[in-house]
């Protein structure tokens, strides 16, 4: 088991990563990815029972899906550390003949994913099939899904909410980067969510928050708080607050960066504000 | 050649629903979802015989499709049905991300498809299902003819790892198949040799072929009617061999003229060796209300139809 430094010299490197993939590409999505490197940190290497090396049916283990898929370069990097795949590999997101496409997906075989997203709000269905999968092959392990907080715009979402509650998928932890932004600008402007936390506990689920998402040591917390709260007949939901761009000042408190790549100036000045702790790819 | 006879009135619905039944005591891996419609579905029977493997998502298709494209994950073989239109136009995002270009192997099952749903009218008379799901990449699209043959169908896709579209109906309609004969995914049937021009056909339109053959056959008209079931991938061979035969070609379908069995027909023609063919499908229209026998009629879906495009595509060659 990492320690806490470990797990925040990771995030630095990660986020390292992600502001080199977008720049080199001049396109991508850094401001959400940088807003969730903690979670992601967190899941693959402290909360996650995983398994070595990737099989899709991922018996016998946790899994998880990304269902706001835009999010791609801090899924691509956390990965890539992890071992899924070779780092270096992370020099091919978004070209041509890579298996690091725009938006994440199993057609070109990149271990470590196991569904397409980026068409928003499929992502909690698919992992209310496989938390199911699970239950009729008697695999206690567990599936983590996490999700847009503009996303819930999407209609699909509430129909797996319902489904969830009222068919007592309790192996399920969805969680919603509550980062208040979506492309247009803030959520609240675009078209209001509200309290999030209250609507999945009106609809049956088991809510709860973590304050700031990108507090390595909270969000360690609440993700263990959460797997306590499986298999209690409720689906768990965490409303997680993050602030879009963390970690790089000029990207933060505004949506302007949900889809745009730093110039040579600005990646300079946002990695020297991430020094690098793991080494780059 | 087998002398293909009416052994009786059957729901093709029901052959699926047969199918399941089966399925369900044969194979523990499948398992069914529907978005309340299991009567109409028919698959009562795999319910009360394996309700855990059972998933009702309640009036929620892009729900079932992105549960049936998880349930994949851990080796189950889903079988997520609902009426046609559901079960394709309302969910084709569903499909396209989650099932076909995630390679998941789903089987979408879907009743009531054409026009021969009948009374509740074009709300739920989708005539472009076959064109939205053969232009996924991947994506195995059947639409077997009877009662029979939708049973071999069902249990043939459970054995075919990827995602499959089967479309079958509503309206008992003869069922003439032997009921052991083997399904093969992409393959061909012949049903009746001729020389003088091809009918191809598929769905609910084979039978109507083989009256249109019997009939033509009495005017001095030699017509082979080959069963498409399964349009993509398509039996190319059997399709040129026969019209490099005959030198003609009329193609049936209860769909649009647009995106059916018959374009894909056309393209193959085209690109090998191009011949006068004749449309027997909707042409670009809605349907309404009405019976079923009375919509075949009034939208030209019928072995009158066939046969007068059979006259239509003679006088082409």
């Amino acid at each position: 088991m990492p320690n806490t430094q470990e797990l925040q010299d990771l995030v630095v490197q990660v986020r390292r990563d992600i502001l080199r993939m977008v720049h080199k590409v001049n396109s991508g999505h850094p401001g959400g990815s940088l807003g969730c490197t903690e979670f992601f940190v967190a899941l693959y290497n402290e909360v996650m029972e995983l398994k070595d090396g990737f099989d899709m049916d991922g018996i016998g283990e946790d899994v998880f899906f990304l269902s706001n898929g835009h999010i791609s370069p801090v899924f691509y990097s956390v990965l890539a550390r992890r071992g899924y795949f070779p780092i270096e590999e992370l020099n091919t997101f978004r070209l041509i003949d890579s298996r690091l496409q725009g938006h994440p997906t199993t057609h070109e075989g990149l271990p470590g994913v196991r569904v397409a997203s980026g068409s928003l709000g499929q992502g909690m269905s698919v992992a209310i099939g496989a938390a199911l999968a699970k239950k009729l092959n008697g695999d206690d392990h567990l599936v983590f899904s996490l999700h847009g907080d503009g996303e819930l715009q999407e209609g699909q979402n509430w129909e797996a909410i319902m489904y969830a509650a009222g068919n007592k998928v309790d192996n399920l932890i969805s969680t919603v980067d509550r980062n208040g932004q979506q492309i247009d600008g803030a959520t609240e402007d675009v078209l209001p969510i509200g309290d999030v936390a209250e609507k999945f506990r009106v609809f049956g689920w088991d809510v709860l928050e973590i304050e700031n998402g990108n507090d390595i040591e909270q969000v360690l917390a609440g993700l263990k708080e959460a797997k306590s709260r499986t298999g209690k007949g409720k689906p768990v939901c965490i409303v997680m607050t993050t602030e879009m761009g963390n970690g790089v000042d000029f990207m933060m408190h505004t949506h302007a960066w949900h889809g745009k790549a730093p110039s040579d100036e600005q990646l300079a000045n946002a990695l020297e504000q991430n020094p690098e702790t793991l080494g780059d790819y | 050649m087998t002398k293909y006879t009416d052994q009786g009135k059957q729901d093709t619905r029901s052959g699926y629903g047969a199918g399941m039944t089966e399925l369900g005591r044969t194979n523990p891996n499948v398992v069914a979802l529907c978005a309340d419609l299991v009567g109409s579905l028919k698959i009562e029977t795999f319910i009360e015989e394996n309700p855990e493997r059972f998933f009702q998502v309640g009036i929620a298709e892009a729900n079932m499709m992105g549960m049936a494209a998880g349930l994949t994950i851990g080796g189950k073989i889903p079988f997520a049905s609902t009426f046609a239109n559901f079960a394709t136009g309302r969910v084709y995002d569903q499909i396209r991300q989650s099932i076909a270009y995630s390679d998941k192997n789903v089987k979408i099952c879907a009743s009531h498809s054409g026009l021969t749903l009948g009374e509740d009218g074009a709300t739920h008379q989708i005539l472009e299902d076959i064109g939205l799901m053969k232009m996924l990449p991947g994506m195995t699209v059947i639409n077997p003819c009877d009662f029979n043959q939708t049973k071999a169908a069902t249990i043939a896709i459970a054995e075919h790892h990827g995602p499959v579209y089967l479309r079958f109906g509503r309206p008992k309609v003869a069922n003439f198949t032997p009921v052991d004969q083997k399904f093969e995914i992409g393959k061909a049937l012949m049903l009746n040799e001729g020389t003088d021009v091809t009918i191809i056909a598929t769905g609910h339109l084979v039978w109507q072929a083989l009256l249109a053959a019997e009939s033509l056959e009495n005017q001095g008209i030699s017509a082979e009617v080959i069963n498409i079931h399964t349009i993509k991938p398509l039996d190319d061979k059997a399709i040129l061999d026969s019209v490099k035969k005959t030198g003609c070609v009329v193609t049936a379908e209860e769909h649009n003229y647009l995106g059916g069995l018959g374009e894909s027909v056309a393209r193959v023609l085209a690109s090998n060796h191009p011949a006068p063919q004749e449309f027997v499908a909707t042409q670009d229209t809605f349907g309404e209300s009405g019976t079923p026998e009375q919509l075949m009629e009034k939208y030209g879906l019928n072995n009158k139809a066939i046969e007068a495009a059979v006259l239509k595509v003679l006088k082409r060659k």
